[in-house]
């Protein structure tokens, strides 16, 4: 099953006395997309710097597409594809000199080289800009341009250090696309993420990192449901059908104020159209409907009990 | 070693897309040279000969310069998040450092070989045989060499691409207080001692007998032994400076 997976048992980093990695466990099965969520500052990059061999951990280990990190390390190399949370790309080379770089770097004949490039940048979206330098690019173009870079020696684990951090909406999604493609190329993908929805989209399976500790594990519907700040929000225009709305739902708090009425619920069609039934058996027409989910802030008050914008370490 | 080949060949392509590494190797010695010959040589009595004199000088200057631009490139290698790819590609930071000083002894081979040209236009007539050229061309790459491996190190020891171009000045600057614009023998005393045994002084006594066909004696030994001794020390010293792991950020 790990062959081409992470397995990862005690790994523990400090600089100085500030403990950045305290002890972590984690399984990514082969094949796979984890997704590793926490707030900046919480060790994610760490994390990926350490199974990407470019940091020795203090203690614990790991093993990356069956190789373990600390006998192994130049097997793991061969093995994986690192995607930084800073572009690594080379800004004086054109596109498709940077992928022939990575080529010429895996020791990849000439013509196989050339080929896997025009291939890549085919793919990637990236012909067309394949004889400019990334200075011209967008940042979506760069993102792409790098990840394909990470792609020429066919690795089967793929870390993405904040793959999406930074871009537009559209390139998001781009690139969103392009890891799912992967995964469903038998490749295991280890991200992180410091958003609730990317994780959600994307990976099987979700571990949240605070102060250097998972926090929670499992997918992405079973840490949803532990958090209670999905709610729906019923706008009203005037106090008395607020009321009676109220009245019909007493697991709800109304906002006189706002006229609005906040029901907890996760949101699903089923939930709603439950508490529409609900609402109109008693004759209450509300007038607005929103539903809010959970996002990054709310699972980390629910499972730290603290906000994600705390970096100080709590003792 | 393959690796290394690759990073000149990138290194190379940087030159090509980038010639401001090569514009600014030449543009403050062909000052210099300027300056020199038609300003300051009007004072000396060596009169018309002082283009054959400063010549040698000026193309020391030139290898000064033009591997003072190595620091920079190396400094920016280390700052971007590139440096991490190639390291978890395994990649050694061994192999971009000698893809870029190897490229710098190319760069300087040009630079100098444009400096020359151009005071051949200005009316310089070199006197050196088959075995001067040769001695010319191997005591240029050699110097730009070591000073390169100087240049690595000096770019590996700072943390910003500024604070670079400022550290290889050391390097950029020695050439002049030399015997590149004026014999040692009129210098005072204390000036002398140091224009006389700083390292850049016996190279440009080499180039000048090369070039102009009088006896270089035992320059020669020295200037290769000052290459040899730069060229080890600063390896060692950028060698020191990138086996220490990288500083979290």
């Amino acid at each position: 099953m790990t062959d081409s997976g992470i397995t990862v048992s005690g790994l523990r980093k400090s600089y100085g006395d500030r403990v950045v990695l305290d002890g972590i466990d984690l399984t990514v099965p082969a094949g796979a997309i984890f997704a590793l969520l926490g707030p900046n500052g919480a060790g994610k990059t760490t994390m990926v710097h350490i199974l990407a061999t470019l940091i020795p951990p203090d203690a614990g280990g790991a093993t990356v597409a069956g190789h373990d990190l600390a006998t192994g390390a130049a097997k793991v190399r061969a093995a994986i594809g690192v995607t930084g949370q800073f572009s690594a790309v080379d800004n004086l080379l054109t596109g498709e000199e940077n992928l022939l770089l990575m080529a010429d770097l895996l020791h990849l004949p000439r013509r196989a080289g050339r080929r896997r490039a025009a291939e890549l940048l085919e793919r990637f979206e990236l012909t067309e800009a394949a004889r400019r330098t990334p200075l011209t690019y967008s940042g979506g173009m760069k993102r792409r341009l790098d990840l394909a870079m990470t792609l020429v020696g066919e690795p089967r684990v793929i870390f993405l250090d904040e793959p999406t951090t930074g871009l537009d909406p559209r390139s998001r999604r781009t690139v969103w696309e392009l890891v799912r493609g992967l995964a469903a190329g038998g490749v295991t993908i280890f991200l992180t993420t410091q958003y609730l929805d990317e994780a959600d989209q994307l990976a099987g399976r979700v571990a949240v990192l605070d102060q250097g500790r998972l926090v929670a594990e499992g997918r992405p519907d079973e840490l949803k449901r532990r958090v209670p700040g999905a709610h729906v929000r019923l706008g009203f225009t005037a106090p008395e059908p607020l009321a009676a709305a109220a009245a019909l739902l007493p697991a709800a708090t109304p906002d006189e104020e706002a006229l609005a009425l906040r029901v907890p619920g996760d949101g699903t069609a089923a939930d709603l159209r439950a508490l529409l039934d609900r609402l109109e058996s008693g004759g209450v027409e509300p007038d607005t409907l929103t539903v809010h989910t959970p996002d990054l802030d709310d699972v980390f008050f629910a499972l730290t009990g603290h906000a994600a914008a705390t970096k100080e370490p709590v003792r | 070693m393959s690796d290394a080949l690759t990073m000149l060949r990138r290194d190379l392509l940087h030159s090509r897309r980038n010639p401001s590494t090569l514009v600014s190797a030449l543009i403050a010695p062909i000052l210099m040279l300027l300056m020199f010959v038609y300003i300051f040589g009007a004072a000396t009595d060596l009169g018309e000969d002082y283009l054959g004199y400063v010549v040698p000088g000026i193309l020391v200057l030139c290898i000064g310069y033009s591997v003072g631009q190595t620091a920079v490139a190396v400094a920016t290698d280390m700052n971007e998040g590139i440096i991490n790819r190639f390291r978890t590609m395994g990649i050694s930071r061994a192999a971009v450092l000698t893809g870029r000083v190897l490229g710098t002894v190319l760069r300087t081979l040009l630079c100098v070989a444009i400096i020359l040209g151009l005071t051949v236009a200005m009316g310089y007539r070199p006197h050196a045989g088959l075995t001067g050229w040769l001695v010319v061309a191997a005591i240029v790459a050699l110097a730009a060499f070591a000073g390169a491996w100087l240049t690595t190190a000096m770019g590996l020891s700072v943390r910003t691409v500024v604070a670079a171009s400022y550290a290889s000045l050391p390097v950029t600057l020695l050439p002049i207080l030399s015997s590149a614009f004026s014999p040692t023998a009129r210098m005072s005393p204390g000036v002398r001692a140091f224009t006389e045994h700083q390292p850049f002084t016996p190279i440009i006594e080499t180039l000048r007998g090369a070039l102009n066909g009088t006896p270089i004696g035992g320059h020669l030994w020295w200037a290769a032994g000052w290459s040899a001794a730069m060229a080890l020390g600063g390896y060692l010293w950028a060698r020191a400076r990138f086996t220490r792991p990288p500083t979290p950020r």
